[in-house]
């Protein structure tokens, strides 16, 4: 039993609007018409496609392998004919399009041949390549892959199961906990072995009782090393650093992560998902999403990878007045650019927003210097000196204030009596930084290479002339051996004053002596006629030479 | 009157040998200054500034030959920055350089390469693969755009491309305040 439980700084409440999706099971949501799987998951790195269009692919096949150390499997969610291979918008914040398989299903759902892993008698290593090949990532939202997280298997003592689903509007971690309390579980055990930490402690909060009380019921029989522990509804407490402080107290250094602490943290959804992939030999190819907000049939649906948004839409049928889609929740989504995205593994909610619901931010007003984002902020950071050098673009400043500390959660621009769009300002800052330094690296690189260009013709320039010297060095002593082993049988008048002489002679008398070696090629084997026709001819040139 | 001579002189040579070997253990190789321009410069090497590289230019600016406004790959940023550094007066880009663009990276058309290696010798960072006789192909994260091997090309087969934005390049924009008219 874990003796009380710890609070982080900061935090806000806003209405948790949990009541309009949670109430209903979920549903699995019908074949749509066409799948469009993404082969860049994550904006961390793309998959590589083993398919070609025309081709049919069963359930579960693989179609894009993992590249690179965070490179995770890419699956067919249902079995079906390639149709093309074709860049579509992705899950991102730009709208860029990225590479995807099309695939439209035939309907028969036909699995491919899939065995469950027996995990503990096969070496780690392999246990986290079959996690890697199942397409197993983190299902919070960021994707990041587990087998990654599961690190080398030492130093863990604390796995923690996030089930605290902070973010308002959605509950498809509520209600997986609530029909499917028994496969996290078993997938929370699972991660506990592989990862070997002693103790699991499993966060959900006090405004998800029913979870609390399913989860409590299966975890009945399992002893005491694993605790379902009910926190303090504080948005963000589902975030990694601050449920880690709430359940064991560390709090976790700048710059350093959870793992080095001891703890390591998976989404509930994770844990189900290695269950299905381990118990099952299913790879990840569904996952539940909560359609929410201006629809008139909010609930949560168990959605293939891959489904396009606008055909999972028509499930919850959004409402006349919808002007905007968010993906994720409304503190840290974002505006879907298209509806045509599909949904991916990280996918948890799509939120209908109508101006009703969400009205548009007003006006910007000046910053008026009252220190309630830095109340707010649960990072620990001061939202106000960071905005004023984001705002300033002096991004050395932001860093000097611990800008890549910030989690984006947006509690400051919550509580922001001058409605600034903090995160906004933020989000420019990191990535005008991350740009410099990816234009920083290009830029020594090219200096290197300039600089070892520069060297290498030099030396190649020098070489040269070296060869140069011992070629004629070469040719001046054979020279000597030649004009004494020649004046022996003294063919050539040898001038010994003028060496160069000496060598155009030689060189005539060798192509002297390779003349008479070569000897016509078509004059031997010749008929009598031949021969006679080419002595008359010879005997005319002779005439006329004469 | 000689003790104090004596001290003064016994004070002389220690501190004068302790800056002797100053001066020889923490010896400073090259110009830093230099260095501090070439970090700047965006090490295109492309010769617009009518040096023969970055390094050439930057020594030029040290010794006072050359103005830092001759960048056109830099750009205003880069202006500004080296004014920073040197503390001298921003100007706007000399306008016989160049001009500012996007970045963009040169593309072989592999259909009309003859092989004639000339764009090879030309690139001052070894981007370009390809023999005598062989078809060459440009390596584009390499490459630097600055445009040398364009003019060398007998067959005008290799052309600058823009670099697009990708998922990995892609920057947040700039809050915008909207500015509505009063009602």
């Amino acid at each position: 039993m874990i003796a009380r439980l710890f609070n982080f700084r900061g935090g806000v409440k806003p209405v948790s609007h949990k009541n309009e999706s949670s109430a209903t099971p979920i549903v699995k949501a019908p074949l749509p018409p066409r799948l469009v799987i993404p082969l860049r998951q994550s904006i961390r790195s793309t998959a590589r496609c083993l398919v070609q269009p025309g081709q049919r692919v069963l359930k579960g096949e693989h179609i894009g392998e993992g590249e690179g150390p965070l490179g995770t499997s890419v699956h067919a969610s249902t079995s079906g004919t390639v149709v093309e291979i074709a860049s579509f918008p992705m899950a991102h914040a730009s709208g860029l399009e990225t590479p995807s398989v099309v695939i439209e299903p035939d309907g028969e759902d036909r699995w491919i041949d899939h065995a469950p892993l027996d995990y503990r008698n096969v070496s780690r290593n392999a246990a986290l390549a079959y996690l890697r090949n199942s397409g197993i990532v983190g299902m919070g939202g960021a994707g990041f892959p587990t087998h990654v997280k599961l690190g080398n298997g030492s130093g863990i003592d604390t796995l923690v199961i996030n089930g605290a689903e902070c973010e308002p509007w959605i509950t498809c971690d509520d209600r997986l906990m609530r029909e499917r309390a028994a496969e996290v579980l078993s997938g929370a055990t699972i991660l506990r072995e592989l990862i070997g930490a002693r103790r699991v402690l499993i966060g959900i909060e006090d405004n998800k009782p029913e979870a609390i009380t399913a989860m409590r019921a299966a975890a009945s029989g399992v002893g005491d090393t694993l605790e379902i522990v009910p926190v303090p509804t504080l948005y963000p407490a589902g975030g990694e650093k601050q449920l880690i402080r709430v359940l064991t107290g560390i709090e976790i250094a700048q710059g350093k992560l959870g793992a080095d602490f001891g703890v390591q943290c998976f989404n509930v959804g994770t844990a189900q998902a290695v269950h299905r992939a381990i118990h099952h030999g299913e790879p990840l190819l569904s996952r539940i999403v909560t359609l929410t907000g201006n629809v008139a049939h909010p609930g949560n649906y168990e959605v293939l990878l891959g489904t396009p948004v606008d055909a999972l839409l028509k499930l919850a049928g959004p409402k006349a007045d919808t002007d905007r889609y968010i993906m994720g929740g409304p503190m840290m989504g974002i505006d879907l650019q298209s509806l045509k995205v599909p949904v991916v593994k990280g996918t948890n909610c799509v939120i209908s927003a109508s101006p009703a619901l969400f009205p548009p931010p007003p006006p910007e007003l000046p910053c008026i210097r009252c220190g309630a984002c830095a109340r707010a902020c649960p990072a620990d950071l001061q939202p106000f000196e960071l905005y004023w050098f984001s705002r300033a673009k002096n991004f050395g400043k932001t860093q000097e204030y611990h800008l890549f500390d910030c989690i984006e959660c947006g509690c400051c621009a919550f509580v922001c009596p001058s409605r600034i769009p903090l995160v906004d300002y933020y989000r420019f800052a990191k990535s005008e930084i991350w740009a410099r330094e990816r234009d920083l690296k290009a830029s020594d690189q090219a200096r290197d290479r300039f600089e070892f260009r520069n060297f290498r013709q030099e030396r190649e320039k020098e070489e040269k002339a070296a060869k140069l010297a011992a070629k004629a060095a070469e040719t001046r002593a054979k020279l000597a051996d030649g004009t004494s082993a020649g004046a022996a049988e003294a063919p050539p008048p040898v001038s010994d004053e003028d060496p160069k002489k000496a060598l155009i002679a030689a060189a005539l008398a060798r192509a002297k002596q390779q003349k008479a070696a070569v000897t016509p090629q078509n004059t031997e084997d010749l008929s009598p006629e031949t021969q006679a026709e080419i002595d008359e001819i010879e005997a005319r040139r002779e005439k006329l030479n004469d | 009157m000689l003790t104090a001579l004596l001290i003064m002189t016994g004070i002389a040579i220690v501190l004068g040998a302790a800056l002797g070997y100053a001066s020889i253990r923490f010896k400073v190789e090259g110009d830093p200054l230099v260095e501090k321009i070439d970090a700047i410069l965006p090490q295109t090497q492309c010769g617009q500034c009518g040096y023969p590289g970055c390094k050439p230019y930057a020594q030029a600016i040290s010794n006072g030959e050359a103005d830092i406004n001759q960048c056109p790959p830099g750009g205003e940023e880069g202006i500004r920055k080296l004014a920073d550094l040197l503390g001298r007066e921003f100007k706007p880009l000399s306008e016989e350089h160049g001009h500012e663009k996007p970045k963009s990276v040169a593309f072989i058309n592999e259909q009309l390469c003859i092989g004639c290696t000339l764009c090879i010798q030309a690139c001052p960072v070894d981007a370009i693969v390809g023999a005598a006789k062989q078809m060459h192909t440009v390596v584009s994260p390499l490459c630097t755009g600055c445009e040398l091997c364009v003019a060398p090309c007998p067959v005008d087969c290799i052309a600058m491309v823009p670099v697009g934005e990708t998922v990995e390049t892609w920057k947040w924009k700039y809050p915008v305040i909207e500015l509505r008219p009063a009602a």
